[in-house]
C-alpha cells in the first residue's frame, strides 16, 4: 500500500514533504492539491474522507494526515 | 425559515447553451500551471467541457432564443405568460430589468409582471417561490421562470478557480396552478456576511470598473484575475456546502415527514463533480440518485444547473411520469435551499443549442 509520503510525492515530486511541518505555509499544497490528495486517499485506503474533514489543519504535515487516517481506522 | 406551498407545478422545461463548446485541455494552457497537475485536478473535480458564448451574446439573446423556439414549437403561446420572472447575476444592463428587455424584444403583452433578481446558484429555488406566490393572484394563470447567466464574461480565462467550471445557460420553466394539492416542502437560509466567498468585485457603484479594475493580480495560488472578473473562495464555498446542505436536507425531509428512501432523485445545484460525490457519501446517497454530469458536459451555470439536470437527465422520463425530487441549491450570498416536489409529466423538456 503506499504511504502518505508516496502520495505527497506523486502530487507534487519536486518537494521533500518529510523535511516540513506546515505544507500550506510552505507552499508546497494549495487548495487544489488538497482536493487531489484526498482523492488520491480516498482510493489508496479504500474511504471516503468526509467534506467536513476537508480543512487545511487537516493537510498540514505527515502527522496530520495520518491522524486524520486513524479517524477512519486507516494505520 | 421553512416554507409550504401546494397547488402548484412546473408543466414545462427548455434549457438552451451555447453551441460553442471548450474543453478543459484547451482552456489549460491559459493556467500557470503544469499539465499533469491540471490533467489530474481535470478528473478528480469532472471537468471536462463548458459550453460558453462566442462574442457578445447577453442573457437576454439566450432567453430570447429559447422563447421564441417555443413560440413556434406550439409550447407557449406569445401571450400566454402573466409572470416573466428572470434570476440573473450578469444582466444586459444596469437597469433596466432584464426582465423588461425581454418582454419588449419578444413583443410580450404589457398587461403582465415582469421581474429580475439577482440570485445565483439557489436561483432557481428562489424563483419558484416567487412564481408559487404570484400564482395566489387569480389574474395570474402562467408563471415563466427564467434562470440565466452568462458569467463566462465575467470570469479570467486565467483563473482556473472559476474559468474551466462556468458554463453559460439559460432556462425556461412554466409554473402554474395543480389540481395536486400535495404539499410541496421547501426552506431556504441566507447569510450576508458571508457575501465576500462569491464576488464580482468591480462594476457596481462602491467600486466602478477602471483601468484599475482591469488590472489582473495573482491569488496566491497562481490564478491570475481581475477586481472586474468573478472571484470564488473555493476552500470557503466548499466548506460552506459540506457543512449547510446536509442538515438543510434533513429538515426538510422531517418537516415533509419523509425519508432518505422516498426520494428519487436528489437533483442539486453542480459547482464540481468532487463537491457532489462528497455531498453523497455525508448523506448516504448513491452517486445515480444525484446526477453529477452536467458541470463535465455543459459547466457550472449557475441557478440553470438544476433545470439542466432535470432536462438532460430525466426527459424521457417525465415527459410520461413523474418523479419526487428532492431538489437543492447553494452559492451566492450565501444562500442555501431546498425543496421536496413532485415533479411531471412535463408537456414539454428540451434542451437546444443557440447558434
Amino acid at each position: 500500500m503506499q504511504t502518505v509520503e508516496d502520495i505527497l510525492k506523486e502530487i507534487r515530486p519536486e518537494f521533500d514533504f518529510a523535511a516540513s511541518e506546515n505544507f500550506i505555509d510552505d507552499g508546497m499544497l494549495d487548495s487544489y492539491d488538497i482536493v487531489t490528495l484526498v482523492s488520491d486517499l480516498d482510493k489508496a485506503y479504500g474511504i471516503s474522507i468526509s467534506g467536513l474533514d476537508i480543512v487545511p489543519e487537516n493537510f498540514q504535515n505527515i502527522a496530520s494526515i495520518q491522524k486524520l487516517l486513524r479517524k477512519y481506522g486507516k494505520p | 425559515m421553512n416554507l409550504t406551498f401546494s397547488h402548484r407545478r412546473i408543466s414545462g422545461l427548455l434549457a438552451v447553451v451555447p453551441a460553442n463548446e471548450r474543453s478543459f485541455v484547451e482552456d489549460m494552457a491559459n493556467f500557470n500551471s503544469p499539465p499533469a497537475r491540471s490533467l489530474k485536478l481535470m478528473k478528480v473535480m469532472g471537468y471536462d467541457k463548458h459550453r460558453v458564448v462566442d462574442g457578445p451574446v447577453c442573457a437576454s439573446d439566450l432567453v430570447c432564443f429559447g422563447m421564441e423556439h417555443l413560440f413556434a414549437s406550439g409550447a407557449l403561446a406569445r401571450d400566454g405568460c402573466d409572470a416573466l420572472i428572470v434570476v440573473t447575476q450578469s444582466p444586459d444592463y444596469i437597469m433596466p430589468p432584464t426582465s423588461s428587455v425581454i418582454q419588449g424584444r419578444l413583443g410580450l403583452k404589457q398587461d403582465m409582471f415582469c421581474l429580475d433578481i439577482n440570485q445565483g446558484c439557489a436561483g432557481f429555488l428562489i424563483g419558484l417561490f416567487q412564481a408559487f406566490s404570484l400564482l395566489e393572484q387569480p389574474a395570474l394563470r402562467k408563471v415563466a421562470l427564467v434562470n440565466v447567466d452568462v458569467m463566462s464574461r465575467k470570469t479570467s480565462p486565467r483563473d482556473r478557480n472559476s474559468y474551466p467550471l462556468i458554463g453559460d445557460a439559460a432556462s425556461i420553466a412554466i409554473v402554474e396552478r395543480s389540481q395536486d394539492g400535495t404539499a410541496i416542502h421547501a426552506n431556504l437560509k441566507m447569510d450576508g456576511t458571508r457575501r465576500d466567498a462569491l464576488m464580482i468585485p468591480a462594476g457596481g457603484l462602491r467600486l466602478p470598473c477602471s483601468p484599475e479594475t482591469a488590472v489582473m493580480e495573482d491569488d496566491g495560488e497562481n490564478n491570475f484575475r481581475a477586481k472586474d472578473n468573478l472571484r470564488m473562495d473555493g476552500s470557503a464555498v466548499f466548506n460552506f456546502v459540506q457543512v449547510e446542505v446536509p442538515p438543510m436536507i434533513r429538515d426538510l425531509l422531517q418537516a415533509a415527514q419523509a425519508g432518505m428512501e422516498d426520494v428519487d432523485y436528489f437533483l442539486f445545484h453542480q459547482p464540481n463533480r468532487f463537491m457532489l460525490h462528497k455531498l453523497a457519501d455525508q448523506m448516504n446517497v448513491p452517486y445515480e440518485k444525484m446526477p453529477s454530469n452536467i458541470v463535465e458536459l455543459y459547466g457550472n451555470s449557475s441557478g440553470v444547473t438544476i433545470p439542466m439536470a432535470i432536462v438532460h437527465n430525466l426527459r424521457e422520463r417525465l415527459l410520461t411520469g413523474s418523479i419526487q425530487a428532492c431538489l437543492a441549491g447553494f452559492g451566492v450570498g450565501l444562500t442555501w435551499s431546498s425543496m421536496l416536489m413532485r415533479l411531471g409529466p412535463l408537456d414539454f423538456c428540451e434542451l437546444i443549442d443557440y447558434k
